[in-house]
């Protein structure tokens, strides 16, 4: 959690720095992510993300700065592989993973492994229709899915309250036939417990869970958004409650698992880790520009060659 | 299943039974085709609304579901979207999908899975998460349908960057480009005729043309995703897809009893467009008219004139003509056949050009 609280910020700096044209920040939802993202387990499990999901990317071990790529402009769904990885491309049309996590599920039931797919989205995406389908299509195939709701209390600049109609995600859940919980969101025991369950509800074929985490986006939408447009710093600090961080750090002082000294060494690291994550980053060239033809289709066309090769013949920097 | 005049010849050079030639509908053609691929590949998979018991509204998944259990041919819920992003997700998990939408109206919900996932995934991923979806699309009018179950779709599809389109115009084409299209990699929409699908014709499953090209010949060399000279002739070039080939190769017969010899070029492929076989046909005719079902404006007659152009314009002898539906939006059954190009229209079309005369 140190190290992604430690990366974020230092992302949004990046933006200010000028290293990255933008960054969607996660601040404030680090036990949501980390406390899921660590449940999951990668030799079988596929998440589904959608752009704010760094915290999620790092617990799972995903290399951050192919992950941080797609926030470099480098390509669009990073350049981590899914495959290894576990995590699909980056996405931005928000509820239309939550589909792809659906049929990657039954795939699993085809198949008779025991994999979950594990679909991030948030309160804003559950407004879509697709999530839905997707909702409805895991119920009636008792898909292994976990719909993993981050309700981080606002869809750019509008409330849940604007969003949600009946104000709960969790509570959609119902008319479809499939069991939710609804948890705190800033506790990161919480999340491990609560992912860990339906994980295993999932696994053993019981069919989807839904798990709206309830946190809250303490920074920007992303670093071009100025929150100060619809709602006040008070606003934001009553709203925003205590620091997942730094309640997690009380609790692992006052059962005495750490001390000062973890909390030093945690951050050190962290810092190692920015600094290599920058470097990574910073020495990130463009792409070739071929790659732009040449990862299209898997067998290319003739028409697509032609444009290919106009392009070459009328760019200087091949 | 099959009432076959299986022939007893030789085999092939594979080593393969021959099959020989059977009459059959392009319904039943589609369902044979359909058939062979699940049992060719057990990783493909059928399904959309109504394709697993009642074998689709118009029989094309008949009785597969029976054949090859409930966990490849399957129904579901009634949301286009959900078995389009279905079909992502079942891809990432090495599945090969052959979703069906039930007619070409209902792809319209589900575009933000084709355009936005299904036709970028490949893309975004760098090639690690290819898409092998083969979407079947009852398509195009002619059955006096009720709204919203008879477009021409294949603009939009083909304008949008890693999509392939097909559209078979008989039987023979139909069998042999869907076990096509349902092995390649990359997303293939399949749009099918509907008004053809009970018309019977010859499929050759022997042929040795991979593309389908009975006599295994066609200035197109047989390439899988060529077009395809379907009349030869001297005097004009009709360019068409789909259930408009069968009615320019009548116009073709009408026109030949006017001493006028029309060659019908079947575009087959949509996206890619196979240019060296319009460009041969069109260098030999030196004329060309473009026949299609959808709106004019930014049609693919647009696209097939501007590469006429393009490659042929030393030799052509007149403007590219277009015969198209207009841009109206799609009419009920009583208008259809005022919609639809016409014999009549077509034929004029075809008189326009031959009787263009430079200013």
């Amino acid at each position: 959690m140190v190290a992604v609280r430690h990366l974020d910020t230092s992302a949004i700096g990046w933006q200010r720095q000028g290293l990255i044209p933008g960054y969607a920040p996660e601040l404030g939802q680090e036990a949501a992510q980390v406390g899921s993202g660590y449940a999951v387990d990668t030799t079988r499990d596929f998440v589904f993300p959608t752009y704010r999901e760094m915290g999620v990317a790092r617990a799972m071990g995903v290399d951050m700065v192919a992950y941080m790529s797609t926030h470099k402009a480098t390509w669009h769904g990073g350049l981590y592989n899914p495959l290894e990885s576990r995590l699909a491309p980056i996405q931005a049309v928000v509820g239309g993973s939550v589909l792809h996590a659906v049929g990657w599920a039954h795939g699993q039931t085809l198949d008779q492994t025991d994999g979950v797919a594990m679909a991030y989205f948030g309160d804003g995406a559950s407004s879509q229709g697709d999530v839905h389908e997707a909702m409805n299509f895991a119920a009636v195939m008792k898909a292994p899915v976990v719909f993993f709701v981050q309700n981080n209390g606002w869809a750019i600049s509008v409330p849940a309250e604007r969003q949600v109609a009946g104000g709960s995600v969790a509570a959609r859940a119902a008319g479809y036939g499939l069991p939710a919980l609804r948890i705190d969101g800033n506790d990161v025991v919480a999340v491990v417990d609560a992912t860990r369950r339906a994980l295993a509800h999932a696994r053993a074929g019981h069919g989807p869970v839904l798990i709206e985490a309830m946190t809250y986006r303490r920074g920007p939408h992303s670093t071009s958004d100025d929150p100060g447009r619809y709602r006040s710093l008070n606003e934001e600090r009553d709203d925003a409650g205590e620091d997942p961080l730094e309640r997690f750090r009380k609790r692992l002082l006052a059962d005495g698992v750490a001390d000062e000294a973890f909390f030093a060494e945690a951050l050190a690291a962290a810092k190692a880790e920015e600094e290599h994550v920058r470097a990574g980053i910073q020495s990130l060239g463009s792409r070739p520009g071929v790659e732009m033809f040449d990862l299209v289709f898997q067998e290319t066309t003739p028409a697509l060659q032609a444009q290919a090769a106009n392009w070459r013949e009328e760019s200087e920097h091949v | 299943m099959s009432n076959s005049i299986l022939e007893s010849g030789a085999a092939m050079a594979d080593g393969t039974p021959r099959r020989g030639v059977e009459q059959l509908s392009m319904q039943q053609a589609l369902n044979r085709a359909l058939d062979e691929v699940l049992a060719g590949n057990p990783k493909s998979l059928v399904f959309g609304e109504d394709c697993g018991r009642l074998g689709g509204v118009f029989r094309i998944t008949d009785g597969l579901q029976a054949k090859h259990g409930t966990g490849r041919v399957f129904d579901t819920p009634l949301a286009e979207s959900g078995i389009l992003g279905m079909s992502v997700g079942l891809a990432m998990a090495g599945f090969h999908p052959i979703p069906e939408v039930q007619f070409d109206g209902f792809a319209y919900p589900a575009i933000n899975q084709i355009v936005c996932q299904i036709a970028r995934m490949n893309y975004r991923s760098r090639g690690t998460l290819p898409m092998p979806i083969t979407l079947r699309v009852p398509s195009f009018g002619g059955i006096r349908a009720p709204e919203h179950h008879g477009e021409s779709l294949e603009a939009l599809f083909a304008h949008v960057p890693g999509l392939k389109v097909v559209s078979p115009s008989n039987p023979h084409e139909a069998y042999h480009l869907l076990k096509y299209a349902a092995t390649r990699p990359d997303p293939v929409i399949f749009m099918e005729p509907k008004s053809r699908y009970w018309q019977k014709g010859e499929v050759d499953f022997d042929s040795a043309d991979p593309s389908g090209s009975p006599d295994g010949g066609s200035p197109a060399g047989g390439a899988p995703t060529g077009a395809k000279v379907m009349r030869e002739g001297r005097h004009l070039t009709v360019v068409a897809w789909g259930a408009m080939v069968a009615r320019c190769l009548q116009v073709a017969g009408l026109a030949a009893e006017d001493g006028i010899d029309v060659e019908v070029l079947d575009l087959r492929w949509l996206k890619p467009i196979d240019e060296a076989a319009l460009a041969a046909s069109v260098r030999k005719t030196r004329r060309a008219v473009v026949v299609h079902e959808a709106p004019r404006t930014s049609g693919l007659g647009a696209e097939v004139a501007q590469l006429i152009t393009q490659n042929c314009f030393d030799t052509l002898k007149a403007p590219v003509e277009r015969i198209t539906g207009f841009d109206v939006p799609y009419p009920s059954g009583d208008l259809e056949d005022e919609y639809i190009p016409n014999i009549d229209r077509i034929l004029f079309g075809i008189q326009r050009v031959l009787e263009y005369r430079r200013g």
